[in-house]
């Protein structure tokens, strides 16, 4: 039986959709402008805006460096957040208080400063390329995830079964990968979706490191916006939307969602 | 091998700076269930996950079978452990849980399956193989868990009170299950419980434990008639415990002091030899009402309570509060005087301790 809902819930509930997702229909609009300049509603159907921006090396190369950066940072990032919040959960009571917030830093320091101090370590002091000085920073950028939203499924996890698995004849580490793992796949998938899209989006941080030829796709938009203000950056951004839902759908299909973001 | 016999040999251990198990030392023979009984934080905990390999010991030795333990990991120790919040593996159905430590040993799959579905038609869940832990009831988990333990036919079971999450009807069906698996086995087994009842009823020997140390261990039917102390007497249920002071002797007769200056005679015949100083132990069923002036208790009868088969008074002697039974067909007013006969089969002469000390143990 379904419970009705109350008229204000109805008004309030459409208006926050309404406020979410108007600027992306007015960006979906624009990107079909038939226009040299972004306009809503669009004048005159086209796809000549996605041509240009396919046909762009500079966007498709800062696309490959953005898709390398985020999958390869969250990556690591999962491959040092998961130990981390495994032993975060499993010895709490034996860990100094402050441990656990180590790994919280790169949320609470501002994105701007942070990147300011990878400027000055990594590249200037020890004279990192560039493509290293991002994967550094987008693994910094995405341990907090990995760690929080990971801990988040070890906390509800009973570890009297990984010592059940043990008296059963099962090594301490390969009990980790056939009992602890299994039970957090959906946190480990969930971490890796939510540090991915901050990766993907991330500029702060990415400002500083980006250098002369090689540039991330946030970055590029944001150079290509002060010299053009033609609809190429629309379509970028519908590009972006439809990758995100498709991803969505993939993990809707092979999981589900609500398990992933439970 | 299906059992065999284990021995600590003075083993301690500590839990940061604390001394939780004191020079510890137990002998179970090969077939027999030894509980350990106490209260929490008593070490019988600890007893049983440093047998578990959980937790190393500071000293001693742990022996299984000839085979000493003491320096092995947990999975190389080959006991099979049911816990008290069942830990099934969550992500794995009933019997793949049941196959689990069957897997690990390397036995083919035919083989393990076969082995699991017998241990899963023992325990009664064939209806349920293919479900996950949270489709099943408390108890039908705490079964998976006991078939998960046997299959791999351990030569030691241990159980860490694994029926303290489930209802009172299903407690007493549950243990009589595990104590048929366990004798039908002849299996070695170590159950750690802090319920006197459920100890007394499964097992072939109880060590009472307090304060990292093993108190007294024996039979159960020993243990309920002849406790060696104060502490035990006050775990099965001597709830009457008063300081006793021979002032007289008079051949097999011993008169006694309890209280401030009540005087009774005690004869060393029915209660065994009687020290100059000592405790007497008695039940409630044990001190009755309408004893003989001079043998008996004289109170002040107090508050009434209805047993059942008998009537439970609070009387005020000059001992303190002592709880004693009065016939159910003829119920008692209070603030009357009575005398409490002493029956000697429901009571015990215990060695003497300070009132402090055996308050403390309380």
């Amino acid at each position: 039986m379904r419970k009705s809902l109350h008229p204000f819930v109805l008004v309030m509930g459409t208006g926050v959709f309404l406020f979410l997702l108007a600027p992306l229909v007015i960006i979906l609009g624009a990107a079909f402008s038939d226009t040299t300049y972004l306009t809503f509603p669009p004048q005159g159907l086209s796809l000549r805006w996605f041509e240009n921006v396919l046909a762009k090396q500079s966007f498709i190369e800062a696309f490959k460096t953005s898709l390398i950066v985020a999958t390869f940072g969250t990556t690591f990032a999962l491959i040092v957040g998961v130990p981390v919040a495994y032993a975060l959960a499993r010895y709490r009571s034996g860990l100094p208080s402050w441990y656990g917030s180590i790994f919280f830093l790169p949320v609470l320091v501002p994105e701007i400063v942070f990147g300011f101090a990878l400027l000055k370590t990594v590249i200037v002091a020890l004279e990192l390329p560039v493509m290293t000085a991002l994967l550094v920073g987008h693994t910094i950028l995405a341990i907090p995830y990995a760690v929080r939203v990971v801990g988040a499924s070890l906390a509800a996890f009973d570890f009297s079964a990984e010592e059940a698995a043990k008296s059963l004849g099962c090594p301490p580490v390969k009990s980790f990968f056939v009992v602890i793992l299994p039970n957090i796949a959906s946190g480990i998938v969930a971490a890796f979706i939510l540090a991915f899209i901050t990766s993907l989006n991330d500029v702060s941080i990415s400002l500083f490191l980006t250098g002369p030829g090689v540039s991330t796709l946030p970055i590029e938009l944001f150079t290509y916006v002060e010299q053009y203000f033609d609809p190429s950056v629309a379509a970028v951004s519908v590009l972006l939307m439809v990758l995100t839902v498709a991803v969505m759908v993939i993990v809707e299909r092979s999981l589900g969602l609500s398990a992933v973001m439970r | 091998m299906s059992n065999a016999s284990l021995s600590l040999e003075g083993i301690s251990a500590f839990h940061d700076s604390n001394k939780v198990l004191d020079n510890l030392n137990i002998d179970v023979a090969a077939g027999e269930l030894v509980s350990l009984l106490g209260a929490s934080g008593c070490g019988k905990t600890t007893t049983l996950r440093v047998i578990a390999g959980f937790m190393q010991p500071s000293q001693g030795r742990v022996v299984l079978g000839g085979r000493e333990l003491t320096h092995l990991p947990v999975h190389r120790r080959d006991i099979g452990l049911v816990f008290q919040n069942y830990a099934l593996l969550p992500h794995l159905t009933v019997v793949d849980n049941v196959m689990f430590g069957l897997k690990q040993r390397g036995v083919s799959s035919s083989e393990r399956r076969r082995k699991a579905m017998e241990m899963i038609e023992i325990v009664g869940l064939s209806r349920f193989v293919d479900r996950l832990p949270a489709a099943l009831s408390g108890g039908q988990k705490q079964r998976v868990a006991l078939a998960r333990a046997l299959v791999i036919d351990p030569p030691l079971m241990m159980f860490d009170e694994p029926l303290s999450n489930l209802d009172a009807k299903l407690r007493v069906d549950m243990r009589v299950q595990i104590r048929r698996l366990q004798t039908a086995g002849e299996r070695t087994a170590v159950y750690v419980t802090h319920d006197q009842e459920e100890a007394f009823s499964i097992s072939d020997r109880v060590a009472i434990m307090d304060a990292g140390r093993i108190v007294q261990l024996d039979a159960p039917e020993v243990l309920y008639k002849r406790p060696v102390n104060a502490f035990v007497a006050r775990f099965v249920g001597f709830e009457n415990i008063v300081p006793i002071e021979v002032v007289g002797r008079d051949g097999g007769d011993a008169t006694v002091r309890l209280g401030k200056d009540t005087r009774i005679a005690m004869s060393e015949k029915d209660f065994g030899p009687i020290p100059d100083k000592a405790l007497l132990a008695t039940r409630p069923e044990g001190l009755q009402l309408g004893g003989e002036p001079g043998r008996a208790i004289p109170a002040t009868l107090g508050l009434r309570t209805y047993l059942g088969r008998a009537y439970q008074y609070h009387c005020a002697s000059d001992a303190g509060t002592l709880l004693a039974h009065g016939d159910v067909e003829k119920p008692q007013a209070p603030d009357q005087t009575a005398h409490l006969a002493i029956n000697p089969a429901q009571s015990a002469i215990l060695p003497y301790e300070t009132p402090a000390a055996s308050q403390e143990d309380a």
